[in-house]
């Protein structure tokens, strides 16, 4: 077996061209969200570093390097260390299944070293486009490198020596794991549409419409269950949980906190990216096959929309209590993913079968709501029948004037 | 609840197109209230004399005992401020001072005041003594600096007498 090392050397490049605008892209979303997020506010964010606080990103990055690294004196020492890189990792690998724009004509820059008997530029001009590579099953690696970052969130919690941070790296955790499912189910509905697990074929069967059109509500269940993949807001509990309790990153200081840090942002870009090349068509855009690197920029330009609706996100909502996002996630997120694929199967095969799956799912939605109203007003009668009980019970024991025992109309029910 | 949830991007939305609020402290600096407590001054009046006289009322009154008063005597050939007495030493320690004015009130010739000058940082101790030169006011256009030779028996009276404080 011979391996043809000009493709190893192009796969080596472009990951490592992927890996460094990972990072810029971090470092820049960091100074983005600072800066839109302070004109949702109306003020203006950091403007002092550098010209319009350019390179504010790079101050920060100086500092977390030089900062002191403390590691906790009962902390077990090699997993400490090792966890935010378990963090990290997956974040950076997401990317190399999504392909950045399509396969380009160029033909200078196909190069043939016949010393070494390879051609250099076969990768991305002839076989597989810009991307860094392609698998048919892309859409299961994702969600399988996906979940190998949770285990890194338990470890940083529980290697810190800290009960609170191991509590905040479970809940974190919990939250992750139980809007995964909600994930995989969503990510079900394109992957029928176009046949195939591989992102390339996704992106290349959404030529005629893309898929948000046609599966919209997968699209919206997708997004919010990416929001809480990544920890986001309004899903940002665990980050929250500095300002209560503890959270998982609590004991870790300097550079290990900024990879963290660094994490999180990256697997945005990550899930926007996804987002975008399954839902939004990927790099399609009008006159993109012909024009060469056209796809390319419409690609970047939506996850840049992708993140702006984040941003934009997090300024508008508060953040969800904890119990109410695993409510959340179990109970909604998830049976409207499952009705999703099955109205979407039943689509597929046969008409009249679509139209019974349907019907059926309106039923039982139906049901549920019905049945969750009439329990409230069933309480709402309960409670004031015990209030009208009450009131006429002390109104008959208490013969003193002062009549306050008359219970006020206007009490709000607790939920 | 889909009509709320617009309704709130909307707002976050609109918010983008107003004035952004921020004032760029060290080019654009707000104006301060017009009775601020800022940094103290001691004044003359307008031809030049000072105004304060060594009372110590001032030390007196200040409730963290950051002011120093030392008074000597004025003779007409070397007369710096109206009546018997001048201030030779005036120190206010300004890591004790609380700003809070007490000594302005106290003050019967309104020679101490607290102006507007809030930018008071220092990076020594031995700095925050703010001596007397430091916080006299300078001589005022038509005024003489002190120490003044005048003619014996024009500004003996130490107190001037005061219409009803405009402020």
């Amino acid at each position: 077996m011979s391996i043809d090392w000009g493709l190893v050397a192009e796969w080596a490049i472009k990951s490592a061209i992927s890996c460094f605008v990972l990072a810029t892209g971090f470092a820049y979303m960091t100074y983005a969200e600072r800066k839109v997020a302070a004109l949702f506010q109306t003020r203006i964010g950091p403007n002092r570093a550098g010209p319009f606080g350019f390179l504010q990103p790079a101050a920060d990055g100086i500092k977390l390097l030089f900062k002191e690294e403390l590691i906790p004196a009962g902390a077990d020492k090699f997993i400490f260390l090792l966890a935010p890189i378990i963090t990290v990792i997956p974040a950076l690998i997401i990317l190399a299944v999504v392909p950045w724009g399509p396969i380009v004509d160029i033909p200078c820059c196909v190069i043939t070293i016949p010393g070494l008997g390879t051609t250099l530029g076969q990768q991305i001009f002839i076989i597989h486009g810009l991307g860094i590579t392609d698998s048919n099953v892309a859409v299961l690696y994702i969600l399988s490198v996906a979940s190998i970052a949770v285990y890194g969130i338990v470890l940083a919690g529980w290697s810190s020596d800290n009960k609170y941070a191991m509590l905040g790296g479970i809940r974190s955790s919990a939250q992750m794991i139980s809007y995964e499912l909600a994930l995989g189910l969503s990510l079900v509905g394109p992957l029928m549409l176009a046949g195939s697990m591989s992102i390339k074929d996704i992106v290349d069967a959404q030529a005629k419409v893309w898929y948000i059109v046609l599966q919209p509500v997968a699209a919206v269940v997708f997004y919010i269950a990416a929001l809480a993949e990544v920890n986001r807001a309004p899903f940002d509990m665990p980050e929250a949980e500095q300002e209560l309790t503890a959270g998982y990153h609590t004991e870790y200081s300097g550079m290990k906190f900024s990879l963290f840090f660094m994490a999180e942002y990256i697997k945005m870009i990550g899930v926007s990216a996804i987002f975008v090349s399954l839902f939004l068509g990927g790099w399609r855009g009008p006159l993109a096959d012909s024009v060469p690197l056209l796809g390319l920029v419409y690609f970047f330009g939506k996850i840049v929309l992708s993140l702006f609706f984040m941003i934009w996100l997090r300024s508008t909502h508060p953040r969800l209590r904890y119990d109410r996002l695993m409510a959340f996630g179990w109970k909604v997120m998830l049976p409207i993913a499952l009705a999703n694929v099955l109205v979407t199967a039943a689509a597929l095969i046969d008409r009249t079968l679509f139209l019974i799956v349907v019907g059926v799912v309106i039923v039982i939605v139906a049901g549920v709501l019905v049945a969750q109203y009439w329990r409230a007003a069933q309480r709402l009668r309960a409670r004031q029948a015990g209030r009208m009980a009450t009131a006429s019970a002390a109104a008959t024991a208490s013969a003193a004037p002062s009549s306050a025992a008359a219970a006020p109309a206007g009490v709000p029910e607790p939920r | 609840m889909l009509g709320e949830l617009v309704k709130g991007f909307a707002t976050t939305f609109r918010e983008m197109f107003e004035e952004p609020v921020t004032v760029s402290y060290p080019d654009e600096k707000r104006p301060v209230a017009k009775r601020f407590k800022g940094r103290h001054e001691l004044k003359r009046y307008d031809n030049g004399l000072e105004k304060c006289i060594g009372c110590s009322l001032c030390a007196a009154a200040c409730p963290a005992d950051a002011i120093f008063v030392e008074a000597a005597a004025n003779t007409d050939a070397q007369r710096f401020s109206p009546g018997e007495r001048y201030a030779s030493t005036y120190e206010i320690n300004m890591l004790r001072c609380i700003f809070c004015g007490y000594c302005e009130d106290a003050c019967p010739t309104e020679a101490i005041v607290l102006e507007s000058q809030y930018e008071l940082a220092f990076t020594n101790r031995d700095s925050s003594i703010y001596t007397k030169d430091m916080l006299i006011v300078p001589v005022p256009p038509g005024g003489q600096p002190t120490p003044q030779k005048v003619e014996p028996g024009k500004f003996d009276k130490s107190i001037p007498e005061m219409k009803d404080p405009s402020d």
